[in-house]
């Protein structure tokens, strides 16, 4: 397929209380094994799946964090956390557990506006 | 123009099924093409054969396979998210097929507008 | 872009990061959001301020539902199933604001 459409998938949930940020990324890997032009926006409390040391086994659940450092591995990344978001909820870069682009509000609207595709969970 | 639909609630839960299948109908009926519908997370559950609401109650399965017979709709359930909730071929509603992921990523690529329907 | 959300802005934030993400253009209040298109609420002027920046469309079937219809705030146009095709299919690109 040599098609190139640019993908932005726009996360605003938390890990763990449902399963959208997990099936997200499971979109993120398939789009990226179509050789599409991927961006993951994480937004609200989507910031909040990419807190570094989750564990996960009180919850009996698989812990998944360890996937969003491996999506350089298939050439994801472009990944922009909101500024505000970040700060809303007491995080700093330093927390997050692979390097992003912080963007503010207004910025990332104009991202928003360029893609072909959002996919939003 | 051809339009790509995902639906991401199961039905009777939440409205987004019924939304998504009224949308579905209104884009045919002004001459569009919908391409393909795809149920992801508990929206695999649009797909069960075994449902069965009351009699005054609209039939959400019964509708969306009604509508791939009448329009070629192309129905396809995420196989990951079906299998982890029960949905197999054996119970699987008539006009719906079982997939991959990759078709969500297809109808993003193949269709001018793709609408996300969910929670 | 058309911007599509669903949720009541009484209970979530959703509306509230819409608006401030989004850079211009068409939203589109479905299902709960349709309550933010109403008057008497504690959210009404945030509503009527972004009437000023966006086209703001509710839809009509899901407004009636709830029992809302009598109450729609000037400025906020009214689509049915096919006004909310005729936006999609007028945008480059929809997003759904979940």
């Amino acid at each position: 397929m040599s098609e190139i459409k640019k993908f932005m998938f726009v996360n605003r949930k938390a890990p763990y209380g449902t399963i959208y940020a997990l099936e997200s990324l499971e979109v993120v890997l398939i789009t990226a094994a179509f050789d599409q032009d991927v961006s993951l926006m994480f937004l609200d409390d989507g910031v909040y799946q990419l807190k570094k040391g989750q564990q996960t086994k009180g919850i009996e659940t698989k812990n998944f964090s360890p996937a969003y450092r491996a999506l350089e591995d298939y050439d994801v990344e472009k990944l922009y956390v909101e500024k505000e978001s970040m700060q809303a909820r007491g995080l700093t870069e330093e927390d997050l557990l692979v390097s992003v682009t912080v963007l503010s509000r207004a910025e990332m609207g104009a991202l928003m506006d360029e893609q072909d595709v959002v996919l939003s969970y | 123009m051809k339009f790509g639909i995902v639906v991401n609630e199961g039905p009777y839960q939440h409205q987004s099924s019924d939304s998504a299948y009224l949308f579905t109908k209104a884009a045919i009926e002004k001459g569009h093409e919908v391409w393909r519908v795809f149920f992801y997370h508990d929206g695999v559950n649009n797909a069960s054969r075994l449902t069965e609401p009351p009699q005054d109650d609209r039939h959400i399965v019964n509708r969306w396979s009604k509508l791939a017979e009448d329009h070629k709709v192309d129905l396809v359930v995420c196989v990951a998210a079906a299998l982890r909730r029960g949905i197999k071929e054996e119970n699987l509603a008539q006009g719906f097929r079982i997939s991959g992921l990759g078709q969500l990523v297809e109808a993003g690529i193949k269709c001018d507008r793709l609408v996300t329907f969910g929670d | 872009m058309l911007h599509i959300v669903n949720k009541s802005p009484l209970t979530s934030n959703t509306l509230d990061s819409c608006l401030s993400t989004a850079t211009g253009g068409d939203i589109l209040l479905i299902e709960d959001a349709v309550y933010a298109a109403t008057r008497g609420n504690a959210v009404e002027a945030k509503l009527r301020a972004a009437t000023g920046q966006f086209r703001v469309h509710v839809l009509l079937p899901d407004l009636d539902a709830r029992g809302m219809g009598d109450r729609l705030i000037e400025g906020v146009l009214p689509v049915d199933y096919a006004g909310f095709v005729d936006l999609v299919a007028s945008n480059k690109t929809c997003q759904s604001w979940l």
